[in-house]
């Protein structure tokens, strides 16, 4: 029996609603990565993560729990987990991830913090005002409310005066700069990708890497932003040689991530498929969405190596 | 029997965005989908524009499966925004199936 569509959606929508997140975390958990880097509050230039980085490890412990009870009777109990989620934050209890998994993420933010310092951008950040995008909610259809969160994360920038957001992930990068101007009236907020940013201040590399690496495409960047030349050039001008998969670019193969929340099985699936493709050029790969990264790495059986490109990138340009 | 409502198109039609009838049924994008789903998006979109309602509420596993990764629309010679539309048919579903 597959997870209830209609319950699952209901608990994710509820969340957003009530505590600003489709899985609610501390804001202890939520702004830990940004410790010792003295980043200012707010400020016209933002670095803006959208929380995603942070949820990852909860989004896998959580899916750990929804592929144990995919498929069991089990899953008629979620119509009550619903009911319950309204008053208790579920998440609390059945999301609960390693530290080690935790630090993993957080490492990644401070370490795109630090290459965007390194380029020379002067930015701040919005700490626990720092809200979730939405990106999930509004792939699965639900405008209204939708629309009512970016309302609120909107109005957020403006208290703090921002006028441009980096973003570190392709899913906030496309809700801010594509989806929310759908929404909301006189939208004027300059949104750009941190590794646009690198690119556009010419960053230039310390370091030569001297190896070959795969390149996984987001989905998202590729053909709902149009980020594809960025990524190469940071990876190129380090001494990377890539190497691309059967499906690359503008043909990426998507992870199967956004399949996650209402099915599993299917995700892994295609992330099996996708990391076919990959080993089969480079035995080193890059993701630049943390989803992708997540979903691809519970394919890998060890046969590849899958990192976030800030973790290469660091190793080069600082 | 199939019953067919010629009003089912409208109510989906939340916006200009559901360009469903630019498609031509060439097939491309059910060859492309990643997760290889068949259904997806030609016959679905044909069972809304021909107001086939039962036969979309029959799907909506399907209709949640899609990955929105726009694999088919950069594909797709007409340019139909497949995954808008699914994303409008999910709207409905939530609205008027689940109620949430």
């Amino acid at each position: 029996m597959p997870l209830p569509i209609g319950d699952t959606i209901g608990i994710l929508a509820d969340n957003l609603k009530i505590r600003k997140s489709v899985l609610p975390i501390s804001a202890k958990n939520a702004t830990k990565w940004a410790e010792g880097l003295d980043l200012p509050k707010g400020g016209e230039t933002v670095l803006y993560t959208g929380m995603m980085y942070q949820l990852i490890p909860y989004i896998e412990a959580m899916n750990k729990a929804q592929e144990k009870i995919e498929d069991t009777r089990i899953v008629d109990l979620i119509k009550y987990g619903r009911i319950v989620n309204k008053a208790v934050n579920l998440t609390d209890f059945m999301a609960r991830p390693s530290k080690e998994l935790r630090d993993s993420f957080d490492k990644m933010l401070a370490n795109i913090a630090k290459l965007l310092q390194k380029a020379g951008v002067e930015f701040g950040s919005l700490y626990e005002d720092d809200l979730y995008s939405g990106a999930l909610v509004y792939d699965l259809g639900m405008d209204d409310i939708l629309e009512e969160h970016a309302r609120k994360v909107y109005a957020v920038f403006k208290k703090y005066q921002v006028k441009n957001v980096i973003t570190v992930d392709p899913h906030t990068t496309n809700m801010l700069r594509s989806v929310y101007p759908k929404f909301i009236r006189d939208y004027d907020l300059n949104v750009r990708s941190y590794m646009e940013v690198l690119v556009e201040k010419n960053i230039q590399p310390k370091n030569q890497l001297d190896m070959e690496l795969v390149l996984h495409d987001s989905c998202v960047y590729a053909r709902y932003e149009n980020v594809l030349s960025q990524q190469r050039t940071l990876l190129q001008n380090a001494g990377i040689t890539l190497k691309e998969p059967v499906d690359s670019g503008t043909f990426t193969l998507c992870c199967g991530g956004p399949a996650e929340s209402l099915f599993p099985k299917k995700a892994r699936e295609s992330a099996c498929k996708r990391v076919d493709q990959l080993k089969a050029v480079c035995s080193k790969g890059a993701t630049m969405c943390p989803i992708c990264l997540v979903n691809l790495h519970k394919a890998t059986q060890g046969e590849i190596e899958l990192q976030d490109i800030s973790d290469y990138l660091v190793k080069a340009y600082l | 029997m199939t019953v067919a409502n010629p009003n089912f198109v409208e109510e989906v039609k939340k916006s200009n965005e559901f360009n469903a009838s630019a498609c031509m049924n060439c097939g491309v994008c059910s060859a492309v989908c990643p997760m290889g789903i068949e259904l997806l998006p030609r016959k679905l979109f044909r069972y809304v524009l021909l107001g086939f309602k039962d036969k979309v509420l029959e799907n909506k596993e399907t209709i949640y499966s899609c990955l929105l990764c726009r694999m088919c629309e950069a594909n797709c010679p007409a340019k139909v925004h497949i995954a808008e539309n699914v994303r409008l048919l999910r709207y409905y579903l939530n609205k008027n199936v689940f109620r949430v």
